[in-house]
């Protein structure tokens, strides 16, 4: 409880710190001083343990600077769990918080530490998780689906992930320098305005989130043009497989939408630097438009998010079930229902203010009618396994806790597209049930099931069994507890983001709450635990090429893939092309051919290092660094132009040495 | 196992609970009552969808079991049926199409813009009574035109009136919220949103700002009373007996950031001061905004209009630290250049426009 009366620190310039000043180290707060300490041993000991291994040659050479789908796809995930901790930290120390703070009691946290506990966990487990996950998935899984050797601009890639990390950074950075913005994950002004928000705090999330855009945006033309240009020899549209469609619409919704976040942004950074006004209460500026705008993007993000899981779901489905998903066409058609809708909704976000009855009724009922094709996904999922041979493996598992709680989330979210029910339920814990509900039940258990699916493609061997089902039960159960209470209070109107309450009879809903967090814990920490007994244990869960009998053409490749993916050219003709080979008898000719490669490079992290310089300068107003940074980024990319060695050949005689050697294990 | 036990006590707990304030579900006003019942017909009508829904995905992978016995209906080309496909696309189209229809009519029957209309609501209600809402930094302000009092965090009504609430805020955004009551609305510095409620019974409710509006947010809640038109008047009597008026000077002082306000009356209130909150120009030598709006729409201030500038400015005399103190620079600038004319402009404007606002 903060006993003394704060005051933040003055605004002072100085040309070589700018306005950055030692009173804005947050060392008197004991718990990042905590983390920090545990931040620099654990990395003081990785640095030990990576030169005693002489590991930093190979992590240089064959993952940082690599160019290759796979590599950036693993590293995607790698990215996304580690945020994922981070993110959930601060959901513990928001359940803790709020179990605690009751009647008076103001808890451990004061406001201004919870009020950046509460943006973080947004900004981080959407942008710095969610989409680190279904961009990692995307990027493994689709190339090889297509039957491609790499995605169409690799460098372009290996770029667009490093922004990623660049804007990630940004965010773990403001832990320990100086603060992080206090205005909810959306920033709505004039809160975020430099009037309501007068530190660097809103600052770092607007450089990491443009930074991170940045990414986001090259990668979703990157993958488009992947999947139009890249399809192996014969395969139509209609030919490729579920996961591909939905990867396809999402990366639609990128390129339509992030550049609407970049914009919003963009005018807020200019409100915030250098005084205009588009969105301040005064000089004819307009908060409205802000909330407009980042909505357009806001929705269809969420199907950012959740279109690709729906394609994981309908792989495992699919091949767990030993049949072919029910309605194919169905699904794409919904998919692409979906992705044209998730346009004309985005005022179901603010029926609250003050649109007149028609606006609210239009956009209501085109929430709704997303529910139609959403609906119909669902009944396809249900009839493929209806009369097939369904093997209860751990992505079934959590297939199946996504369909019953999605189900329940998609009930709620039908109930907050009700305007007049929207009125009541508005920004209460029923709304935050609700979206925890769709985007735990949907995108985490999607990302859970598609590391377990596709762990054996990536590493050659499967996760253990028994960690996975534990890692499940875990995460549902915690799940139900965690969320049920909050559509309980919800329904007795409590809002959210309250850092203490006094009405005492809430406090025991946020205590079961923060029970289900301690369970979800308990399921990270099973997640993890599996990942090291399965590579201790790789050996025996060692498995072939395509241990669940799979379906496309993504496990027609060895496990792991060579960097190649495939040792010749396929030329596709119908759908579940992989199946249709193996009951053909399908093998690869032993008569191999040169494969043209593209060659690994250093600008993209370099550039990414610099977009991180830059970002950190402008958060600080140290203009001389903005400016070397700035200048040194657009140098570095001209110079990157006239590198001419970006290609090179794998030698026939060196292909059929690596098949020859996936042909044994 | 220590957990185990616990989680039968927590639940007993809950039980016990579960009777109190659930105020959506058990709303006190006609508007709440409406909304609570769409929210039923909602669920009922989606539960035809989502019990099928939750039964078969737990019903057919453990009847479809790859280790059943018997595996002859086992189809593993099965994956189309044009009949099926009707009738999982029909279903959901049949009852959105429905939820469609209620959400029209409700939509528009409790559009919170719209007056309370006693035929609908089907018992007497009596005369309006109408409550200008500001939300400050952090607490909020309730103005009785029609009786001249105002109070702080403390919302009285008569039971069985229609609330006419006119509402605003004086620097971010947050919402109006009574959930016994009826939905909430948006407050917004520079414009007025609109909220009809009417209280059925005599009680107090639970009010909050319901939307994240900085550090004093979670503090930012009041109690609304609704009481007779007896004990109402004997409460406007209480307001009146006190030596606080709300005068500007009084307000910009109110306006200051505050955690956690005491209730506070004023026994007065200047004329025409919610309009001027929600012009943005309490203080003195400020444009309105209506009246700014009007100068941008004849071609606005040109060149010669910069010397103007701190006419318009307001955000920046309001700023806070990331505590809530005021860090702002003070609200009249040292030489007001041309001063007086403008301002008198300004009042004379005003009045006029605060005259037609009464008229509503």
């Amino acid at each position: 409880m903060a006993t003394e009366a704060h005051v933040q620190a003055p605004e002072t310039w100085s040309p070589i710190f700018g306005r950055l000043t030692l009173d804005w180290i947050p060392y008197h707060e004991p718990i990042l001083v905590g983390t920090f300490s545990a931040i620099v041993l654990g990395g003081i000991a990785a640095v030990l343990l990576m030169t005693y291994f002489k590991l930093w040659g190979p992590l240089w050479r064959d993952w940082i600077t690599s160019v290759d789908h796979k590599k950036i796809g693993i590293m995607y995930m790698v990215l996304g769990f580690i945020m994922f901790i981070r993110g959930f930290a601060d959901a513990l120390m928001m359940r803790a918080q709020q179990a605690m703070a009751a009647g008076g009691a103001e808890g451990y946290l004061p406001p201004h530490h919870y009020d950046q506990v509460f943006t973080a966990h947004g900004v981080i487990m959407i942008f710095f998780v969610a989409m680190a996950f279904i961009t990692g998935i995307m990027n493994f899984v689709m190339p090889t689906q297509i039957g491609a050797r790499d995605v169409a601009f690799p460098f372009l890639n290996n770029f667009s992930f490093w922004m990623t990390v660049a804007g990630a950074l940004l965010v773990n950075i403001s832990l320990f320098i100086g603060e992080f913005a206090r205005v909810g994950w959306l920033a709505f002004p004039p809160l975020s305005g430099s009037a309501f928000s007068s530190g660097p705090g809103v600052d770092y999330y607007l450089w990491a989130l443009q930074i991170a855009g940045v990414g986001t945006t090259l990668s979703g033309v990157n993958l488009l043009a992947t999947i139009f240009k890249m399809r192996a020899k014969g395969m139509k549209l209609f030919d490729m497989p579920v996961f591909t469609w939905t990867t396809l619409c999402t990366n639609v919704l990128i390129v339509a939408a992030f550049p609407v976040l970049t914009a919003t942004l963009t005018m807020l950074t200019l409100d915030r630097y250098l005084d205009f006004h588009f969105f301040t209460n005064d000089l004819g500026g307009n908060a409205m438009m802000y909330v407009n705008l980042i909505w357009i993007w806001g929705h269809p993000e969420v199907y950012i998010l959740i279109l690709p899981i729906f394609g994981v779901f309908s792989e495992i489905v699919q091949t767990f079930s030993g049949k072919p998903l029910f309605g194919y066409k169905t699904m794409v058609w919904a998919t692409a229902c979906i992705m044209v809708l998730s346009f004309v909704v985005w005022l179901h976000h603010f029926f609250t203010m003050g649109s007149g009855a028609n606006v609210n009724t239009f956009f209501g009922i085109t929430t709704m009618i997303i529910a139609v094709p959403t609906g119909v996904k669902v009944f396809n999922w249900l009839f493929t396994m209806y009369k097939g041979r369904v093997q209860f493996e751990v992505p079934m598992l959590w297939t199946t806790g996504f369909i019953v709680t999605f189900a329940i989330g998609g009930m709620t979210g039908v109930l907050l597209a009700v305007p007049p029910v929207d009125f009541q339920l508005h920004n209460t814990l029923f709304l935050i049930a609700h979206f925890h509900n769709v985007i735990i039940g949907g995108v985490v258990f999607g990302v859970y099931a598609a590391v377990t699916f596709w762990w054996p493609k990536a590493f050659g061997f499967k996760l253990d069994d028994k960690w996975g089902r534990r890692t499940f039960w875990f995460w549902c159960v915690g799940f139900y507890f965690a969320f049920m209470p909050l559509y309980a209070l919800g329904l007795m109107g409590v809002t959210r983001r309250l850092q203490s309450y006094m009405d005492q009879a809430w406090q025991i809903y946020f205590i079961i709450a923060a029970f289900g967090a301690v369970l979800i814990a308990c399921g990270i920490a099973c997640g993890f635990i599996n990942f090291a007994v399965s590579i201790l244990r790789r050996k025996e869960l060692a498995c072939g090429n395509d241990p669940w009998n799979a379906r496309t053409l993504d496990w027609a490749t060895q496990s792991p893939p060579a960097n190649y993916n495939f040792p010749q050219d396929i030329v596709v003709s119908g759908r579940d092309y992989f199946w249709k080979m193996k009951q053909d008898g399908f093998k690869w000719s032993t008569n191999y051919s040169d494969i043209h490669m593209p060659n690994n490079t250093a600008t993209g992290v370099i550039v990414a290092a610099m977009a991180l310089v830059f970002g950190f300068a402008m958060i600080w107003y140290i203009w001389w660094l903005a400016a070397i940074s700035f200048i040194g980024m657009i140098a570095t990319v001209i110079a990157h132009t006239f590198n001419y060695n970006q290609d090179h050949w794998i030698p026939a005689a060196k292909v059929a040495e690596t098949e020859a050697k996936g042909e044994v294990a | 196992m220590r957990l185990s036990f616990k989680i039968p006590i927590l639940l007993g707990a809950v039980a016990s609970l579960s009777a109190c304030q659930y105020d959506v579900l058990a709303p006190s006003g006609w508007v709440a009552a409406e909304q609570r019942d769409l929210l039923v017909i909602s669920t009922l009508l989606m539960l035809i969808v989502i019990i099928p829904v939750i039964f078969m995905a737990i019903w057919f992978p453990l009847r479809y079991r790859a280790d059943r016995p018997d595996l002859s209906d086992y189809a593993p080309t099965w994956a189309h049926s044009t009949r099926l496909e009707y009738v999982l696309w029909g279903v959901p189209i049949i009852i959105v199409a429905i939820l469609g229809v209620y959400t029209y009519i409700y939509t528009h029957r409790l559009d919170p813009y719209r007056p309370l209309d006693a035929a609908e609501i089907g018992t007497e209600i009596g005369e309006p009574i109408e409550v200008d809402v500001v939300s400050l930094d952090w607490k909020w302000l309730f103005i009785y035109p029609e009786q001249g009092v105002a109070s702080v965090n403390e919302l009285a009504v008569p039971a069985g009136r229609p609330i006419n609430l006119r509402l605003t805020s004086s620097t971010v955004m947050t919402t109006f919220s009574v959930p016994a009551l009826g939905g909430m609305i948006y407050t917004m510095a520079g414009m007025e949103t609109k909220l009809h409620l009417i209280a059925d019974e005599e009680g107090t409710y639970f009010g909050q700002a319901a939307h994240y509006s900085g550090p004093g947010f979670s503090e930012m809640h009041f109690d609304t009373l609704a009481m007779s038109d007896a004990d109402f008047d004997q409460w406007v009597e209480k307001a009146r007996a006190s030596n606080d008026e709300l005068s500007r000077e009084a307000y910009l002082e109110l306006e200051v950031p505050t955690m956690a306000n005491e209730v506070q009356y004023y026994s007065g209130v200047d004329d025409g001061l919610f309009d001027r909150i929600r012009g943005l120009c309490v203080d003195e030598g400020k444009i309105c905004m209506d009246q700014m709006m009007m100068q941008d729409e004849m071609g606005g201030g040109g060149l010669e209009g910069i010397a103007d500038k701190h006419k318009y400015q307001y955000d920046d005399q309001r700023a806070i630290d990331g505590f809530g103190n005021p860090i702002g620079v003070p609200a009249t600038p040292s030489a007001p250049a041309h001063g007086g004319h403008a301002d008198g402009e300004t009042l004379s404007m005003n009045s006029h426009e605060g005259a037609a606002h009464d008229g509503h």
